[in-house]
């Protein structure tokens, strides 16, 4: 038996919140799991700075991936297997592709990728492909397979069926986080019937389609989607948080260029801060790295570094306004001349933050869309686009929603003492 | 943040006008495989590379007034037509300073057709690989389109005449 096909004495399972048992029969996958970058998810917060708001909300990029696999184990071993759309050579490679999708997320990944000008889906793939125990355990499927993977994360792999399995707008992802983030916040949006959707996915050419007798369930998974991005991901609390890590990493970046003296030398920074980084750098750095960092900073001397870290530690968070660009770019700039006046900088303690979502997207012919549309298979066998069938769906495609808030040091601007005045009146102009 | 979205007005302007969704994404890839300052997300989709976040950007844009599309009807097709308000070149102005060569580099650009561009920030994408593999890989994820060996020659010579532009 070959190493491909090895399977395990007895199936491993591992318990889980959301799908209740993950099972593992393949060797290879068994070995994956067992891999040091693997592992290190476990260090890393599938929602970032989102547990300073919703507490529960600590789990990891480690119960995210083995969700994501479990979901296309199922996929292929209890829906697709037999049917003859579906190709059974490419069952370990989708698996392998499902469980790794993840690796290369940094700590409080969107933040830390943000600073650093960094892609995560880069490191994924660099992961997968370089020295690494994970490399290791692949090459030895066959010399190509690291590359095959990878492959298929990057969205280049020849079969469009594999990639869409774990990404497109109905995939084992999103199927994934949208019911384990719901669960870990505690929200009670995010729920939707999996299993039917699941009962109802059918391979075909270039994509995975539903049977039309589960539109309904699709319905309440692209609304669930939608409530989960508002209400939980886009919450302007956790902005604020993301908002501060950000310019704490800013600052060190800022600081070690101008060869500032640290109290205790950030060496697992330095690569970053010198935009020279190698794999190995960054597989070490997690988030319990950042957060001893961040601690150690509050006694800096400078005072913004202390200021910033001790505000994300201590959660004393930036206060935020509704901000319309369209309208009031000019009294950013104007904000940004006072702040100065009244020493504070603007560059650290006013920021704008902008975010926005479409949560359904259907394809119209000849147009440079790139999002392919969830199809639905009608019982005569015709294919028919989601939204052209479900009122719900067709409301919300292709509306995008978005949102602008300025954050700022509220505490700060209250203070007595110097330019009392000045502080005040920034104070009115922020609130309108 | 809103330096973000002052950048992409900045490079609808110095275009003068953009012809096509695709196109756009295409442009901005390239300038910013080129070095210039523009932090959109790109992954590879179904043209090549692609941006969620541009495309989010463009359209906000729109919406605020600093930026207009126009539609065109083309029978079988719609295309989008992107261009610069007065609103949105002094926003620009206000927020974002002038990039050294950027306007060079646009121009190069927007003279090129969408499909071109498809080839150019296809083999962008596989910038890590060697020529043969780019080939190789543009001929995998994008079989269909056909391009020739005279296609990629040209869009080899692009990347290696825009590499010679200074960024500052």
């Amino acid at each position: 038996m070959s190493y491909a096909t090895k399977k395990l004495a007895e199936e491993k399972v591992f318990k889980d919140p959301v799908h209740r048992y993950i099972h593992v029969r393949d060797q290879v996958i068994w070995d994956l799991i067992g891999t040091k970058e693997f592992q290190r998810l476990r260090r890393i917060k599938q929602l970032g700075t989102t547990y300073l708001v919703f507490h529960g909300a600590e789990h990891s990029r480690f119960s995210h991936s083995l969700g994501v696999y479990e979901i296309v184990r199922r996929m292929v071993d209890d829906v697709f297997k037999g049917r003859p759309e579906w190709d059974e050579g490419e069952r370990l490679v989708v698996l392998c592709a499902a469980l790794l999708h993840d690796l290369g997320h940094g700590p409080f990944s969107h933040a830390f990728e943000h600073v650093f000008d960094l892609d995560h889906e880069a490191f994924t793939r660099a992961i997968i492909k370089g020295d690494t125990e994970v490399n290791e355990v692949l090459t030895r499927v066959a010399p190509d397979f690291p590359q095959k993977v990878s492959d298929v994360i990057a969205k280049t792999y020849v079969n469009k069926q594999v990639v869409s399995m774990i990404s497109s707008q109905i995939d084992a992802d999103r199927m994934d986080y949208l019911q384990r983030d719901a669960y870990f916040t505690g929200v009670s949006y995010g729920h939707f019937d999996m299993e039917r959707i699941l009962r109802v996915m059918r391979p075909q050419e270039d994509q995975v389609v539903i049977k039309s007798s589960g539109m309904h369930a699709v319905e309440d998974y692209i609304m669930s989607r939608y409530q989960m991005y508002w209400q939980v991901y886009f919450h302007p609390v956790s902005r604020s948080a993301e908002v501060i890590l950000t310019k704490i990493l800013h600052r060190a970046k800022e600081l070690s260029k101008e060869n500032y003296q640290f109290l205790q030398e950030p060496t697992p920074f330095i690569a970053f801060f010198n935009n020279q980084i190698e794999l190995e750098d960054y597989i070490s750095l997690d988030e319990s790295i950042l957060l001893t960092y961040f601690q150690m900073w509050t006694k800096e001397k400078d005072p913004i570094l202390s200021d910033l870290s001790r505000r994300f530690i201590n959660r004393k968070l930036f206060k935020y306004i509704e901000f319309d660009p369209a309208n009031e770019y000019q009294k950013l700039r104007d904000l940004e001349d006072l702040f100065i006046q009244v020493g504070i900088n603007p560059k650290y303690y006013l920021v704008h933050d902008s975010i926005s979502d479409l949560p359904y997207d259907f394809y119209r012919p000849g147009e440079e869309e790139e999002r392919v549309p969830i199809q639905l298979l009608m019982p005569n066998g015709e294919i028919k686009e989601l939204s052209r069938c479900s009122q719900i769906v067709d409301a919300i495609s292709g509306k995008r929603r978005s949102d602008h808030k300025l954050y700022f040091p509220e505490d700060a601007l209250l203070q007595n003492g110097k330019q009392k005045t000045l502080r005040k009146q920034i104070l009115n102009v922020l609130r309108g | 943040m809103l330096e973000e979205h002052a950048k992409v007005v900045q490079f609808v302007s110095l275009a003068g006008q953009v012809t096509g969704r695709k196109k756009l994404q295409k442009m901005v890839y390239i300038a910013k495989k080129m070095q210039f300052p523009f932090h959109e997300k790109y992954h590879f989709h179904i043209y090549g590379p692609y941006s969620e976040e541009l495309t989010l950007r463009v359209e906000e844009l729109c919406t605020m007034g600093f930026l207009t599309e126009q539609m065109e009807d083309k029978g079988s097709y719609v295309q989008y037509c992107y261009e610069v308000t007065d609103k949105g070149i002094d926003f620009s102005k206000a927020l974002c300073e002038e990039q050294q060569n950027l306007n060079e580099v646009v121009h190069i650009l927007n003279s090129k057709s969408a499909r071109f561009l498809e080839l150019v920030s296809t083999l962008l994408y596989f910038g890590e690989l060697s020529r043969e593999e780019q080939i190789e890989k543009v001929h995998v994820v994008k079989g269909k389109l056909n391009f020739t060996e005279q296609e990629i020659k040209d869009a080899f010579e692009l990347i290696d005449m825009l590499s010679t532009f200074k960024v500052n």
